[in-house]
Order: C-alpha cells, then sequence, then structure tokens
C-alpha cells in the first residue's frame, strides 16, 4: 500500500492527489492529517497521474502534508446478524458503546443490480393499520414507497407507526413459518436533527423494536458526504438480513431530500455540468440504485421493503428530488399540509397517492374479494366531492343537487372517519373496508357504478341511506 | 451481445482516466462505435469518441476497482446483435446478454460483471424446412426456409442483406443449430440461420409506404378517437402514476401486432418481473398461444449500468427490424425514452460536452428522429412487406410537457397520448386526455374503419368528439355557476358526455373481459351513447323535463357494456330498454 503527501488541490469536499500507480475507481481513501486524525474518501475519478477524492467526513483540516493512503478496494460493510438491536453512525461505527462487530461476511456497499429475471414480484399484502394505505394505496413485500411530505408536517409519525403496526395478516394465523421470517426494521437517518432522531430512538426503545433493528444515525451536523453512503450502508445490511438470513425487512430513510442536496454539493465541487436545478445529471439513475434495491427474489424467504421519507422543497412535487423518485418507487404517500391542519391524523392525501403494486397484491385470497372495486369506488366518490368543494364555495350548497350534496358528505366523512384514525390506532383491512362500505353507503346504489352488482347487493347497507334521508330531513 | 463469430483482435490499449462509465484510453486502435473490452475483468463498452490517441468508451457495466493502466482490448466491430431462431420468448439486458443465462452462469441473482453470452443459444438445433430448391436463384433478403420457432411464430431464414446472392447448389431440410450452414451458394457462400447486425444502422428496405392499416389495440380511447396504423409512430408522455407503464403492457398484450419487442428502458425492476410472469400466462388474441411465444423482452432497469440504457432502444429496434424483414408486423414499446435521453446526457456531461437545453446534448433531437425514422410500413427487399410501429412511452420532469425530450418527440410521431395526472387521480383508466391527444392517422386509416368494422364509424366518432368537446366548454360554465343554471338541451349533453367518458373512454385494464375490446364493440358502446343521445334530444323536444329523461333506469347500464362477455345482446336490449323507457316519458 503505497502513501503519497502530494495534495494539489483541496476544493469543498473534494480532494486532489497527484499518483505514479493507477488506482482503481471507486476506490476506498484514507487520508492522515499531521494532528494523526484519519479520514476516509472515495475515489471519485482516477487517471494515470492524479486521482479525485471524495472526503467523507469534510475537508476541513486538511493541508497538503496530510498524507494519502489507497486501500486498493471498493467500500465494504461488514455484516452480521448480530447487527440488529445496534446503532451505527452515517459510516457505519457503532455509536451505542456496545461490542465490537464480527463480521459474517463483508459486502460492498453499492451492491450489485437483481437480475430483472431472478425477482419475483411482489404481491403479499402488508397491513399497515392505516386505512388511508391498507384501503386505497396497499403497500405489499418487497415494494418501495417513499413517503412526500414536506416540512413540519408529521411523516416521522406515519412512519413510525408503520414499523410498529406493520404484520402480514395470513401470516400469524399460519404461525409456524415465523422462525424462518422474522421482521426487522432498518432506519437510515440521513441529516436529521438530533430531536427528530430521538423521536426515533424513543419510540424504538418504547415499542422494543430497536432489538430487531438497525439504526444508521447521520445528523443535520455530520459532514454532509457522510450522507451519500449512509443509505448504502443501510441497504447493504438489508440485502444482507433479507437475502441471506430469510428476514422481511422494512427499511426507513429519512430524509432523501438531504441525501440529495449531499449529491449536488458533491457535483457542484467537481464542476460538473448541472442539470436541473442544480442537481447532477446522474441523480435519477443515483437514486435508482438505492430504491431498486427492494424487492424479492425468487426462491429466498426474505424480502426488502423500503418506505423512504422526503420533503418536497416548497411543498412542490415537481421538484426534482420528488419528481425523479416518484419516476422509480412504485407509489407515493403524500402527506397533506390542508388535512394536517384539520387536525386529521395521520394526514394522508389518498387521492394523488398512489400504489403501483396495489392491484396484485389485494382481492380474493389476498385481502378481499370486494377490496378493488371500493377501492376504486371511494377514489372516484371523494374526487368527485373534492371538486364540488370549489363549486360550492361559489353557489352554495343550495344550488346544488341532492346526489351533489351527497358527494359533499362523503368527501367530508371520508376524511373524519376512514383517513383520520389518530397514530396510536391499528386497523385491520376488514374494519378499514367496513368502513369504506359504511360511507359508500351514503350514497345511492345506481351511483355506485365501479362496483360489481353482486358485490353491492352483499354488502351496501341499506338502511344508511335511510338514515342519512332522515338526517337531511 | 455478439460474439458468436470470431473477430480479428486489433492492437490493445491502456486505461487512461476512468470516471463512472466512461473511460478513456491510450493508444487503442479502434474505429468510432466499435466495440471494446475494458479492464482486466473484460467489461463491455463501445468507443464514443477519438481525439489523437486518447479514444473515449463508454462501459456497459460498473466500473468500480477499474484502475488506469489496465488494458483495453479493441474487437474491431460495432455493436450488433445476434439474429436469429431463439430471440422470441427470451429476455435480454440493453446488449442482447440473455438475462437467465446470466443469472446461471453467474450463480446469482445478482448482476455481476464481466459475463458474456450470446444473444441467441448457439447449440440448440431447429427445425429446418426449406423454401427454395437446389438451382433457384436468391439475392439478398430472401427467404430460403422456415423454423418453427414458436408455436405462433415461423422464423423466416433469410439471406444476409449483404450478401451478393447467387445459386443454390446445397440445401435441405433438417435439424441444424444457428451455425451450421443450412444453404450454399455457387459463389461459395454458406448461408446460416444466424446473422449479425449493427444496431446503430437500419436494416435495408426497398420502400417505406403509407400505413393503411390500424394498428389495433384493444383499448377504446386509443382505437376510436387516436389509432395508430401499423407502422406509425406514437408517444405516451405523462407525469409519473399517471398509467405509462399500464397503457404500454395493454398495447404489448393486446395490440394485433405478429411480433412484440418491448424494452425496459430506465424503468423498475418489478415492472419487468410483471411481464415476465404475466405473459407466458396470457393468451395472445389472435393466435390463442402463450402470449411470450411472439414477445422478446429488453430489461435494462434503472439501477443497471446507464450505458447499455444508451443502447437497449437500439437492441431492440434492431431486432424489430428483422422480423420486419420476414414479412411480419411488429410493435415496439419503449418505456421510457425519457430515461433513454438522461442516459445520452449523463454520458455527455461526462464527456464535458457543450450541453444543450436542459444540460441535454445539442444532438439529442437527431438521435430521437433518427430512432423513430427507423419506424414504418415497408417494403423489404425479399419482396415482403412489413411494419414496425414504435410506441415511445416519455416522462416528462414535473408533468411538464414544455420540456426537450417531449417536445422533440412530438416533432417526430404522428400519434400522441398525453396521459392527464388529474383524470389519473379521479382514477379515470386509461388517464389519456381526449382534449390533448392527437392522431394523425385518422383519415388515412378510416377507410378500413369503414370497411372492416361499420361504414358510419367516421360520422358516429366525430359526433362522440363533438360531445366531448362541447362538454368541456360547458365545464368551463358548471365550475362557474353550477350545473343547474344552464338550459335543459346542455343539461342532457353533460350526462351524454358522462356517460361516453364512463363507460366508453374509460376501461379497467385488471378486469378480464374489459381489458381487451374489440373495434366492434368499440363502435357498439360508443353507439348506444349515441341512441340514448337521439331518444333523450327528442323525447325533450317533446317536452319531457330534463330530470326524467336522465333519470331513467335503463341509462346507468350503459357503464356496464364494458364488462359484459355477451355484450352484442347487451346491447340490443339495452338499446330497446333506454328507447321504450323514454318513449314511455311522453
Amino acid at each position: 500500500m503505497k502513501e503519497y503527501q502530494t495534495i494539489t488541490e483541496i476544493s469543498g469536499p473534494l480532494v486532489f492527489v497527484e499518483t505514479d500507480e493507477p488506482v482503481g475507481y471507486d476506490d476506498i481513501v484514507e487520508i492522515e492529517l499531521s494532528d494523526g486524525e484519519t479520514r476516509r474518501g472515495q475515489v471519485l475519478e482516477s487517471a494515470s497521474d492524479y486521482v479525485a477524492i471524495q472526503v467523507f467526513e469534510g475537508t476541513e483540516g486538511i493541508d497538503r502534508d496530510a498524507s494519502v493512503r489507497f486501500l486498493g478496494e471498493t467500500m465494504k460493510m461488514p455484516v452480521t446478524e448480530d447487527l440488529l438491536g445496534r446503532v451505527m453512525d452515517g459510516t457505519g461505527q457503532p455509536i451505542d458503546g456496545g461490542p465490537e462487530i464480527v463480521p459474517d461476511e463483508r459486502r460492498d456497499i453499492v451492491g450489485e443490480a437483481i437480475n430483472p429475471f431472478s425477482r419475483e414480484y411482489p404481491e403479499e399484502f402488508i397491513q399497515t393499520g392505516v386505512s388511508a394505505i391498507d384501503g386505497m394505496n396497499t403497500l405489499v413485500r418487497g415494494q418501495k414507497l417513499p413517503i412526500f411530505s414536506a416540512s413540519g408536517l408529521p411523516h416521522n409519525d406515519l412512519a413510525l407507526q408503520i414499523a410498529r403496526q406493520a404484520t402480514v395478516p395470513e401470516e400469524e394465523e399460519e404461525g409456524d413459518d415465523d422462525e424462518g421470517s422474522e421482521f426487522a426494521v432498518i432506519f437510515g437517518a440521513m441529516g436529521i436533527t438530533a430531536e427528530e432522531a430521538n423521536e426515533f430512538m424513543d419510540d424504538f426503545e418504547r415499542t422494543g423494536a430497536l432489538e430487531r433493528s438497525v439504526v444508521f444515525m447521520n445528523l443535520a451536523d455530520d459532514p454532509a458526504v457522510e450522507r451519500t453512503i449512509t443509505p448504502r450502508l443501510a441497504l447493504t445490511t438489508a440485502e444482507y438480513l433479507a437475502f441471506e438470513k430469510d428476514y422481511h425487512v422494512l427499511v426507513i430513510l429519512t430524509d432523501m431530500t438531504n441525501y440529495c442536496e449531499a449529491l449536488r454539493e458533491i457535483g457542484a465541487a467537481r464542476e460538473e455540468v448541472p442539470g436541473r436545478r442544480g442537481y447532477p445529471g446522474y441523480m435519477y439513475t443515483d437514486l435508482a440504485q438505492l430504491y431498486e434495491r427492494a424487492g424479492r427474489i425468487e426462491g429466498r424467504e426474505g424480502s426488502v421493503t423500503q418506505l423512504p421519507i422526503l420533503t418536497m422543497p416548497g411543498d412542490d412535487d415537481t421538484h426534482p428530488i420528488p419528481d425523479l423518485t416518484g419516476y422509480i418507487t412504485e407509489g407515493q404517500i403524500y402527506i397533506d399540509r390542508d388535512l394536517n391542519s384539520q387536525g386529521i391524523q395521520p394526514p394522508i392525501n389518498v387521492l394523488p397517492s398512489l400504489s403501483r403494486l396495489m392491484d396484485d397484491g389485494i382481492g380474493e385470497g389476498l385481502t378481499r374479494a370486494d377490496h378493488a372495486d371500493v377501492k376504486d369506488q371511494i377514489f372516484a366518490a371523494y374526487a368527485e366531492g373534492e371538486d364540488l368543494r370549489d363549486l360550492v364555495n361559489i353557489v352554495g350548497r343550495e344550488a346544488l343537487s341532492e346526489l351533489d350534496n351527497k358527494y359533499l358528505d362523503f368527501a367530508d366523512r371520508f376524511e373524519e372517519e376512514f383517513v383520520d384514525q389518530g397514530t396510536d390506532t391499528a386497523r385491520s383491512i376488514d374494519e378499514t373496508l367496513e368502513l369504506g362500505w359504511d360511507l359508500l353507503s351514503m350514497l345511492p346504489k345506481d351511483a355506485l357504478n365501479r362496483i360489481d352488482e353482486d358485490l353491492i347487493e352483499e354488502h351496501y347497507r341499506e338502511d344508511e341511506t335511510a338514515e342519512a334521508v332522515e338526517a337531511e330531513a | 451481445m455478439s460474439q458468436a463469430t470470431d473477430t480479428d483482435v486489433r492492437e490493445d490499449g491502456i486505461i487512461e482516466s476512468v470516471s463512472g462509465p466512461v473511460v478513456t484510453a491510450r493508444d487503442l486502435d479502434a474505429r468510432m462505435n466499435d466495440v471494446v473490452y475494458v479492464g482486466s475483468e473484460g467489461l463491455m463498452g463501445e468507443v464514443i469518441e477519438i481525439e489523437g490517441n486518447i479514444t473515449t468508451i463508454q462501459v456497459y457495466e460498473e466500473t468500480s476497482g477499474v484502475s488506469p493502466g489496465e488494458p483495453v482490448e479493441g474487437t474491431g466491430s460495432p455493436l450488433s446483435v445476434d439474429l436469429g431462431p431463439g430471440m422470441l420468448d427470451a429476455i435480454y439486458d440493453g446488449v442482447q446478454r440473455p438475462l437467465d443465462v446470466l443469472e446461471e452462469k453467474m450463480g446469482s441473482a445478482f448482476l455481476d460483471r464481466g459475463v458474456d453470452a450470446p444473444g441467441i443459444d448457439l447449440e440448440k438445433t431447429w427445425e429446418f424446412t426449406p423454401e427454395v430448391e437446389e438451382g433457384d436463384a436468391v439475392e439478398a433478403g430472401d427467404i430460403v426456409g422456415t423454423v418453427p420457432e414458436t408455436p405462433s411464430i415461423d422464423h423466416k431464414v433469410m439471406v444476409p442483406p449483404d450478401s451478393e446472392g447467387g445459386e443454390v447448389v446445397a440445401i435441405e431440410s433438417g435439424n441444424f443449430n444457428v451455425e451450421e450452414t443450412v444453404v450454399e451458394l455457387d459463389s461459395g457462400e454458406e448461408i446460416q440461420m444466424h446473422q449479425e447486425w449493427p444496431v446503430r444502422q437500419q436494416r435495408p428496405t426497398v420502400e417505406k409506404e403509407t400505413p393503411t392499416e390500424p394498428l389495433i389495440s384493444g383499448q377504446r380511447v386509443l382505437d376510436g378517437l387516436f389509432p395508430i396504423a401499423k407502422g406509425g409512430t406514437a408517444a405516451i408522455p405523462g407525469p409519473f402514476g399517471s398509467g405509462k407503464t399500464v397503457t404500454q403492457h395493454q398495447l404489448a398484450k393486446w395490440a394485433d401486432a405478429d411480433i412484440v419487442v418491448y424494452v425496459g428502458c430506465g424503468e423498475r425492476g418489478n415492472e419487468m418481473t410483471e411481464v415476465i410472469e404475466d405473459f407466458p400466462e396470457l393468451e395472445d388474441p389472435t393466435t390463442g398461444n402463450a402470449l411470450m411465444d411472439r414477445t422478446c423482452l429488453i430489461a435494462n432497469t434503472s439501477n443497471m449500468p446507464v450505458a447499455a440504457r444508451e443502447s437497449c432502444v437500439y437492441t431492440g429496434i434492431t431486432i424489430a427490424e428483422y422480423f420486419r424483414d420476414m414479412g411480419y408486423d411488429v410493435a415496439l414499446m419503449a418505456d421510457s425514452t425519457s430515461r433513454w435521453a438522461e442516459a445520452m446526457r449523463e454520458i455527455s456531461s461526462r464527456l464535458e460536452e457543450m450541453p444543450g437545453e436542459e444540460g441535454y446534448p445539442a444532438y439529442l433531437s437527431a438521435r430521437l428522429s433518427e430512432f423513430y425514422e427507423r419506424a414504418g410500413y415497408f417494403e423489404n427487399i425479399n419482396g415482403t412487406e412489413g411494419s414496425v410501429s414504435v410506441i415511445g412511452a416519455v416522462s416528462p420532469p414535473g408533468g411538464d410537457f414544455s420540456e426537450p425530450v417531449t417536445q422533440n418527440t412530438l416533432r417526430i410521431v404522428k400519434t400522441f397520448w398525453a396521459l392527464d395526472a388529474d383524470l389519473a387521480e379521479r382514477r379515470h383508466f386509461p388517464s389519456i386526455n381526449w382534449n390533448e391527444s392527437y392522431s394523425l392517422y385518422r383519415d388515412q386509416l378510416d377507410p378500413w374503419f369503414e370497411d372492416n368494422v361499420r361504414a358510419d364509424w367516421p360520422e358516429t366518432r366525430q359526433w362522440a368528439i363533438d360531445t366531448l368537446d362541447e362538454e368541456a366548454e360547458l365545464q368551463e360554465i358548471v365550475q362557474l355557476v353550477g350545473k343547474d343554471a344552464l338550459p335543459e338541451d346542455q343539461q342532457l349533453t353533460l350526462e351524454i358526455a358522462r356517460y361516453l367518458r364512463e363507460a366508453w373512454l374509460q376501461q379497467n385494464a385488471f378486469h378480464d373481459v374489459d381489458t381487451f375490446c374489440e373495434p366492434e364493440k368499440t363502435y357498439r358502446i360508443m353507439d348506444a351513447a349515441k341512441t340514448y343521445n337521439d331518444a333523450a334530444f327528442e323525447a325533450l323536444d317533446a317536452g319531457v323535463p330534463v330530470e326524467e329523461i336522465t333519470d331513467i333506469d335503463a341509462a346507468p347500464r350503459l357503464n356496464r357494456i364494458g364488462v359484459q362477455e355477451d355484450w352484442n345482446e347487451y346491447i340490443d336490449d339495452l338499446e330497446d330498454e333506454i328507447e321504450s323507457q323514454l318513449r314511455e316519458l311522453y
């Protein structure tokens, strides 16, 4: 291993070093400062006579006399089942005062792409206990479903609620293959505040979830460049636990916006041609390399399900971060500011939310035979009600037809009863769907054009309309 | 990628620098677009720039750990695909490596590096039946025999397009693998089932013709309002979540093409898996065989190397052209061309080229038009006629259609299916906006619909368009004053238009019956709405209040036609019922 003291340029998070031997692209570098401190970095560009290094812990205090060692390998992560219950910093060093980690294996953190041919299509329903998700935008094992939120909204509460409540109904009944497929949560924090981190840690400890969790913490005051490796460590651990140790892993990554800011910072330091809003042109590819690490593999028990959280700058979903994310992930859950200020918990706006894998994960044998139709009808009725709200502001309720008034009531009750459930309530899928029927029965039968006639016969509450009429009278 | 034939190995070079997928090499003697093997692991790459003795290469695999000083080996031939029997029912990555073979060779579910495999199985034998006899003269492109490739498709073995031709001196039927000679010519040329063709070069044809036959998609809004021709081009732009992929899948499943080439370019892994799992089980509506028997899949998911994403659309269209040469109608779906454009942008930016609009390279427009121009209805060099239809999804950032990829695509394609986030939000699927979309093939396809469906297809369609247009105008007023402030006839129009939207334009891709709608059924649903319209306006003229007209119980049944298996009878009954219920009102 050759040591160089030939730093030629230090700029932002980057260090340029003259070399006389070839260095591998992406290789790991150690930089020793004059006071003996060691920093780690990665080769971003390798030419025959110089290399560009991105320093994870920041370049502060590095001078041209610092010595640079090339370790001759790409970034690896020690993985073992014993990681469960541990808390690490953003570079994977334990910070919980626990014993040293004895790895089973050291894995490349970049990870290789799953061969699409070897994937298994995700269609196992995960019951999150949240009606707006289970009923309207169902999550399945192996899916990547981001939460699109914004500053000041309770996205963390929702993520915690899901982590706490998520179960797979059938498996509980069988009960016997529990051993083969346990549930684990991996939490990757990127640039969140210490307070937010405490909120997560307190909840993990309170509910005992920490035992089956692995936590990676890069806090707001940690170096930004480090954020680019934190999610990779989290996902490498997740893949190991899922595909080697048969765990069903839920990966919560927060906040992806901070991750993208770090990418932009590095891109700017390298003087790259910027893409939209200054973010690098390869951000799509980079994000895809994270998000696509969710999934199932044929013949393996475990699964990796991702729940990335991102805060949309200015509540704008056309901003490159939510936009590129939406193009890669299999749907999204929107947290809505208006619903939040109305006190609805969790404030999920179901209309722009979407779960792409839903259609194959629901229905007879998975959830219930009427699930798809009920969902479609609720969407249509709620959208209709939402539209009418604008109109009602102008013309008043009296100017609307009886049916239109019913749609308005439907929309209100849907938000107050279906979406609003508090952060501690877990509803089973049956409860959610029955609630859906309660609400749909406010509408006349022939307005339910998305539902199969037999299902209407089976589930429609005849008296509900009568009640509604009475109430109106 | 092709490695089936030996090529001269040219002089080797040495890696000078590595930056992501872009590698430069010193002293490499290679031509522009030649394939090279990079580094000690032999990663596949392509020459994209030559400057002095420095050659720039885009590498189709991850370059982690590759360092300067490692060797680069030239192959002396451009990026080519292997053509021959065995391409259907296959799934490839962006450079035509079969993913199932890769899984086996790598022994892992994850894609490793430096593993290569030929695009078609070189060992497998096929039953060859000659179509020409000894003594016949054949020219380039001529069909010399057939091979039953799948239950649906007979693979035509052709004289390679660059052959001189000549007289057949030996030909016999029997079982051969793709590298064995099946025909010998008097010029001494030996013809095998296996051919190679460089992906960036269009396969030769005699003439491009005006397409006159529709590519029936089984989707009412497409066939009914915005048809695409066999040999036509279409773009489907839309923000995320608006249903691009579902629409592409629907087309791949139901389009009445002989062959479907589906290119998943930079999209989700799970979506490709869905196709791989679903297609072998689905039935081809025309032949009744498995859908996979006519399908070739190319999957370069978003986390696979970016350079291979750039090449995957070319791999796809070259395969499509090869089947076109056999006289087949081929439909190619590319999902999504934006990812392809972004791959170009990423590589261009690593080359430090001067960026054009929004960082895309200045040659974006030229590349897009080059690609779409390879579509068309052609007279092939062997005298057969075949077509390649290209349907490209576009993923505009933020759903903004004014961005460069959408705009440059719209300048070329003749059919535009605009997906709309608002429609998707209210779960109106397929969420194709009927006010923004267009098809320039409509007029040239009308004669086909008149001859094969109904003579008044164009008139009925025009009625539907007018009604929907009027609705759009009326909706603006309704937003201000409410529906009840409108005159009765306009209220009725709104009601009819609602049925057109719900019963006709909406279609449930996940319903067994509704997922595919033959043109006759498309016509009849539209016509049923018109029957209601005509009878309702008659009733209105006779003085019946509009509430009574819209309240008849038969009308909501229009919305159920889509899911009926016996739709013909159902519609007959329904039309009678509507007319008689309306008659009773006056």
